[in-house]
């Protein structure tokens, strides 16, 4: 047993587990309850940016309602902890059935993501950024008219369960299942679609069900992580599942890079730091006066950054920051 | 009131004649450069704009002007031009040094700048993010026909768009700029072999359908007097899907696309509201299924 080693992966994962652990307001208190909540955020938008990587960057499509399928993980499992069990965080027992809600609203995600998902990924082109386009404004209708989970209220009252060691081991099962699959020969034919379409079919690879495959699994952690977004902010509402926040997690995947999910956790991270930072730092800029009219500078001012760093990224460094590499981390290791 | 009524029908056709001045722009940069233009439907938002700016500008230094047929046609000059600079504009400096990269980027670069519009006119104090109300411009007289209260808007919508397709149709099918630009739309390298400049045609294109989508901008804010910064998306989206029903890449299907769209959403909105926010996805849906090159389009074979 004297060689005996912990996974990488496993290990940078329980590392980082202790730290802010350690730092979290329970024990030492170095974090506050903020900070904490920017990580949890982090952890989440980790969830989201390498589930529409495995569709944008790894498959090769192009899907713009990723928080579409969050919307319908976070109203289906906010419905069964918030309406039908009742579940109460306090209570120990309860932490297993909320995970079990969580997944089954995963599952609903998945469902949705095959129904769009099917009749657009049959075809070449680009027909499936318009039609997830669509879906992300038809869930938003749809939840404001559903008089049942609040409409357009929101669905009040989620308990909250997402504390941070039941978000750090979501997301970190799904960075490995995603690693796992990315490197398995599935993950293989995934890429040699984004690669060339045409020659992937000729070799005899069914791009039709792995276009499909790749658009369900990115589907259902979607739907994993709009659940545990909900159960953390304790709300469901349909706003907060609109064009705006799929346009962030698309920036965090082309930021990091096209296929890497090392890029995709790293951006997330960054990302969700620095919309926080810039909120706080615009915020805290003087009015100033021209004409005798006063104005402020609002934080709508992040999304223009936002959208001009997209551009730049685009123009000057297409492949991302990480381009395809991925960590040493994030690569299967091999058995001796 | 009935659902089929003669008056449905006016709506219809006049919601479809915005939907067919945008679905143009959208269905002629597909033709040319195989892009989803993104921003499209914010360089309709902007027509929208500029309208509304000239107008004030006109009443603040120009009294006598007030309003009128006049006024009308100066504004939607106006907006035409604001919709195409700003389309030749996102050409050069977002999708032109893109044009030989993979497919995916200009896609996504179309994504941010019509980010970067929304939000930059919704975060620009003078335009700020909320709702206005768009001015008068023209006085509305509703006259009766055939049952059916029809205003002179109407009629300046029909008329606006049937004049800009016309002669986009001749522009296309007769002179020889439009012969330039179906070569270039069939074949871009054997075009420049022709001696034709592909860059300029493809600036051409987005100056004719961003002028189109500014056009339409216009006859929206008249019509439907409310703007905001981000008024573009969904009749964008809708535009697509008109386009894509039509054919994607077709002029004639874009237009035919876009009066069903316009006719399907007033008939599903009178029977309910859901339905009618609802159709055009419904619709693209069982497009997608059913026909997915379109009404109008044809069968393209992948090149090996």
């Amino acid at each position: 047993m004297g060689n005996f080693k912990l996974p990488r992966l496993l290990l940078a994962g329980l590392i980082f587990f202790i730290i802010v652990m350690i730092l979290s307001p329970d024990m030492t208190g170095a974090l506050n309850g903020y900070f904490m909540v920017i990580i949890e955020r982090s952890l989440i938008f980790v969830i989201l940016a390498i589930s529409l990587n495995l569709i944008n960057g790894i498959t090769g499509q192009f899907s713009l309602g990723h928080m579409g399928f969050a919307a319908v993980g976070a109203y289906v499992s906010g419905t069964f902890t918030s309406i039908w069990f009742k579940l109460n965080p306090h209570t120990l027992s309860h932490y297993p059935v909320f995970m079990i809600c969580i997944v089954i609203g995963g599952l609903g995600a998945a469902v949705v993501g095959f129904l769009i998902g099917f009749p657009s990924l049959r075809l070449k082109g680009d027909y499936l950024a318009i039609v997830t386009l669509g879906f992300g404004e038809i869930i938003r209708t749809i939840l404001n008219n559903i008089d049942y989970v609040g409409g357009p209220r929101g669905l009040l009252g989620i308990p909250m369960f997402s504390k941070f060691p039941i978000i750090m081991l979501f997301a970190f099962l799904t960075v490995v299942i995603l690693r796992n699959l990315v490197q398995s020969s599935h993950g293989r034919a995934m890429l040699s679609i984004r690669e060339n379409e045409l020659a992937s079919e000729l070799c005899g690879v069914d791009t039709v069900r792995y276009k499909v495959m790749g658009f369900v699994i990115g589907a259902f952690f979607a739907g994993i992580a709009g659940g545990l977004l909900a159960h953390l902010l304790t709300l469901a509402h349909p706003t907060q599942y609109g064009f705006l926040p799929s346009a962030l997690v698309l920036i965090m995947v082309y930021a990091g890079g096209m296929g890497s999910l090392t890029g995709s956790v790293l951006a997330a991270f960054t990302l969700t730091f620095l919309t926080e930072g810039l909120r706080v730092g615009i915020d805290a800029l003087p009015e100033f006066t021209i004409a005798s009219q006063t104005y402020k500078i609002g934080t709508e001012w992040t999304m223009v950054i936002y959208a001009i760093l997209l551009i730049l990224i685009m123009l000057f460094k297409t492949e991302g920051i990480m381009g395809m590499r991925e960590s040493r981390i994030l690569i299967i290791e091999e058995k001796k | 009131m009935n659902i089929f009524s003669f008056q449905q029908l006016v709506n219809g056709l006049q919601l479809g004649s915005i939907y067919a001045l945008i679905a143009l722009g959208y269905t002629m940069v597909y033709g040319i450069v195989r892009l989803i233009n993104f921003a499209h439907g914010d360089f309709y938002m902007l027509g929208a704009y500029a309208a509304y700016a000239t107008f004030f500008l006109f009443n603040a230094y120009l009294a006598h002007m007030s309003t009128g047929y006049g006024l009308t046609f100066i504004v939607l000059l106006v907006a035409m031009l604001a919709g195409a600079a700003i389309a030749m504009l996102s050409n050069t400096f977002a999708y032109k040094p893109l044009r030989y990269k993979p497919k995916l980027s200009s896609l996504v670069t179309a994504i941010g700048v019509s980010m970067f519009l929304e939000y930059f006119f919704s975060a620009f104090p003078p335009i700020g993010p909320s709702m206005r109300g768009f001015p008068e411009i023209l006085p509305r007289h509703m006259y009766q026909f055939g049952g059916a209260e029809i205003s002179n808007y109407v009629m300046i919508d029909l008329l606006v768009a049937a004049v800009l397709m016309t002669g986009l149709t001749l522009l296309v099918q007769k002179s020889p700029l439009g012969k330039a630009m179906r070569a270039v739309s069939q074949d871009k390298d054997a075009s420049k072999l022709m001696g034709i400049d592909v860059e300029k045609i493809i600036s051409l294109t987005f100056f004719i359908g961003g002028s189109f989508a500014g056009a339409a901008g216009l006859l929206a804010g008249l019509t439907y007097p409310r703007i905001n910064p981000y008024m573009g998306i969904l009749p964008g989206l809708k535009a697509f899907i008109s386009a894509v029903l039509g054919g994607i890449g077709n002029i004639p299907g874009a237009m035919l696309g876009a009066y069903i769209m316009g006719l399907a959403e007033t008939i599903a909105n009178a029977y309910n509201s859901l339905l009618g926010e609802g159709i055009a996805f419904v619709i693209l849906i069982i497009v997608l299924l059913v026909r997915p090159t379109g009404l109008l389009g044809e069968k393209i074979a992948d090149k090996i």
